[in-house]
């Protein structure tokens, strides 16, 4: 757009998004630099729902970790009670029975769904159609959310994995219900995508918009959706396959362009893979037992370990420094979204005020793993 | 029909004799409408509650403003960390009266599972009044929804007469903490 | 295979001390003062262009710093530097130049344990606020903050 050369002294203007605004997904603060509506800088601001959970991960004994972890990125807390559990399993040597693994596969594959709902629904409320996406998406979450209490007691933090297996074995109502969800949820997703892919709306607002080349990607440390709608293929359930995935016959959607309609798309095509793979799971699971008997104080070896999996957000890892007794050494988490925000400010650099909104919903943060 | 029968018939369906207090508070708490200060997890299950499963919009309360502006309840859900306080008092401080606060989940009532770390408020009550307070964490819609049940049972049996809004003397804004070498500090307080 | 990749840089810059750290996830302790050229070469020449983690810890006699790097073309295991820093003056140089995703990390373990990095385009603290004192991921900082030390709590 040509500028008009009127000799007026202009001025950049600087507007503060935060902390407590509709669309920033939690207490999240963003420093604005504009030129008109044009962006010059961004500056993200965070810390502001810290919890220490470090500090306190030391302060606590191995197992009482794992409800801390439920917390962390408070969606899915299933996988992050499977990445912690894993990484302990791998400092201490600890086999996890079969059937535990398949159950934990079907656990993650379920979170993985959910957290695709969120994400798509709370994407489209901050472009503007308030609530009506959010609520389709919030009614299979419900259903799910009913499996998840039917399995482990709580809808959210579900506290349900336990090093060397779970916690409680699946009640006998699990499976029927889990087929019916599994065999509804198709249809859901093509309602959605009926509803929005083609949408006029969406496609301006979300064509062309926050494109990320793959090399800046890569330099950038992204993962997840952000990383594969550029086009790298790179999903750690294949490349450093961990549990029983190797077993499991899906396809890693990719994009073309890196912009915001891709990653949305690489998002709903993540929600089909995950069905096929639910599917099969649920053909395979074996009867069998579900956990170890481990010591009653329970101290691992001495070492340091670093296991990551593939979240629904991107690579969560934690790495664990072991100097023998019960409490960790040092307790790192390796969050995937605060990870991901440094490549926001050169997402934004150049859109309108209106695509930031869009663009931090498609890097799609949760604030509890961003300060931890 | 006589004319005294005529009278007796259409006072008996136009007139409503009540007290001023009643209607008052009848209006008030049919239509509460929240600011949700969405912090952390609990907040997630605030947006189940206004959600379609759990719907609080039966009780008037759908309208979720993000303005304190027009807001009559500010539901806390989540931890407070020393970062964000001084904000959600100052929130507090910008909201009209009659105003309430609902503290929800173990974090907004006393620290929660973080209590007593370096970057963590003890409980919300600690700079602003609470009213109502529903414990769990996060605490269920169902839960939720009663702790909206008690706040309205609380403004039925409240009266203009004393209601402290009105009144002169009563202390209006909360005073805002700001964010010192070692922690949070109150306004006058020495370090 | 990081037993290879130590053998290649031992040649390359046999000036340097390096050391192989056997373990369950063995590592490769590398000098303060030439983490930046190997860095440069690791990713250059050796493939590694995806930092994925830089961790802060406080040992009883010194700092150090982990990087856990991997390859995304070649699929190679991941690759782990140690580096050691003093306990009175800990600074190291910064790979934010190298591998951009390293600035948050950085400024983060800046404000959680302390060590300094050399050459920062802004260091300076990320989850808690600017003026606050300590850091809290050292051994000697209490839990419970500075409340620990004094300061009442307003009622």
């Amino acid at each position: 757009m040509q500028r008009m050369e009127t000799g007026l002294r202009t001025e950049t203007i600087t507007v503060n998004m935060g902390p407590q605004h509709p669309s920033t997904h939690g207490v999240f603060r963003m420093i604005v630099t504009l030129d008109g509506e044009t962006i010059v800088d961004l500056e993200p601001v965070m810390g502001y729902l810290h919890r220490c959970q470090e500090k306190i991960g030391e302060r606590n004994t191995y197992l009482q970790n794992i409800p801390y972890t439920d917390r962390l990125d408070y969606i899915c807390s299933m996988s992050n009670n499977m990445a912690y559990v894993m990484a302990v399993e791998k400092l201490a040597q600890i086999e996890v029975p079969e059937r535990a693994e398949y159950i934990r596969i079907i656990m993650v594959e379920l979170t993985r769904i959910v957290n695709h709902m969120l994400a798509i629904g709370a994407l489209l409320n901050d472009l503007g159609c308030f609530f009506t996406p959010m609520l389709y998406g919030l009614r299979e979450r419900e259903r799910i959310l009913d499996l998840f209490e039917m399995a482990s007691g709580s809808r959210m933090m579900c506290n349900y994995m336990r090093f060397g297996g779970v916690r409680y074995d699946l009640p006998p109502s699990f499976m029927a219900e889990l087929k019916s969800v599994v065999a509804a949820l198709p249809a859901f997703i093509d309602e959605f995508e009926r509803l929005l892919t083609e949408n006029e709306i969406v496609l301006v607002r979300c064509r062309g918009v926050g494109v990320l080349p793959p090399e800046k990607a890569i330099a950038y440390s992204c993962t997840g959706p952000l990383l594969r709608a550029s086009g790298v293929d790179y999903d750690i359930r294949k490349v450093d396959s961990y549990s029983i995935y190797e077993r499991f016959d899906f396809d890693v959607p990719l994009g073309r362009n890196g912009d915001v309609y891709d990653r949305y798309l690489v998002r709903i095509g993540e929600m089909r893979q995950s069905l096929r793979i639910l599917e099969q799971a649920i053909e395979g699971i074996p009867e069998g037992e579900i956990s170890v008997k481990l010591p009653r104080v329970f101290k691992p070896p001495e070492g340091d370990v670093y296991h990551r999996i593939e979240s629904p957000k991107g690579e969560l890892g934690f790495y664990l420094v072991s100097d023998g007794s019960t409490n960790p050494y040092r307790y790192k988490i390796r969050s995937p979204t605060f990870i991901n925000l440094t490549v926001l400010p050169e997402l934004c650099k150049g859109h309108k005020v209106a695509d930031v909104v869009a663009i931090l919903g498609s890097i799609d943060i949760v604030l509890g793993e961003v300060d931890r | 029909m006589t004319e005294e029968e005529y009278i007796a018939e259409q006072v008996r369906r136009n007139v409503i004799i009540t007290t001023i207090d009643k209607i008052y508070n009848w209006g008030r708490r049919s239509s509460v409408w929240p600011m949700g200060f969405g912090l952390a997890c609990c907040a997630i299950e605030m947006i189940c509650a206004a959600a379609s499963r759990f719907d609080f919009a039966r009780f008037g309360m759908e309208m979720m403003r993000p303005t304190p502006r027009q807001a009559d309840l500010m539901i806390v859900a989540g931890t407070v960390s020393n970062k964000m306080a001084p904000q959600v008092v100052r929130l507090y401080d910008q909201m009209p009266e009659p105003k309430y606060v609902l503290a929800m989940g173990a974090c907004a009532i006393s620290g929660g599972p973080f209590k007593d770390t370096y970057n963590v408020v003890n409980g919300i009550d600690t700079y602003i009044p609470v009213d109502v307070y529903v414990p769990g964490c996060p605490p269920r819609p169902e839960a939720l929804i009663e702790g909206f049940i008690k706040l309205h049972q609380l403004i039925e049996g409240q009266t203009i007469l004393t209601s402290p809004w009105y009144r002169k003397e009563a202390e209006r804004e909360m005073p805002v903490p700001t964010l010192g070498p070692k922690g949070l500090v109150l306004p006058g307080e020495d370090e | 295979m990081s037993k290879e990749i130590y053998e290649r840089l031992a040649k390359e810059f046999p000036e340097s001390s390096l050391d192989y750290l056997e373990g369950k996830d063995p590592a490769i302790s590398v000098n303060a003062d030439d983490l930046f050229e190997m860095a440069l070469h690791l990713k250059e020449k050796e493939g590694y262009d995806y930092l994925s983690a830089v961790t802060g810890v406080d040992y009883p006699d010194r700092f150090e710093v982990v990087y856990h790097l991997y390859s995304m073309r070649e699929r190679k295991e991941p690759l782990i530097l140690k580096v050691s820093a003093s306990k009175e003056e800990p600074e190291v140089a910064s790979v934010t130049p190298i591998w951009p995703g390293a600035n948050f990390q950085e400024r983060e373990v800046y404000d959680l344990v302390g060590i300094r990095f050399a050459g920062h385009p802004k260091l300076t603290r990320i989850l808690l606020w600017e003026g606050y004192e300590g850091h809290p991921l050292r051994k000697d900082f209490p839990i419970e903050g500075h409340r620990a030390i004094g300061q009442e709590e307003p009622s």
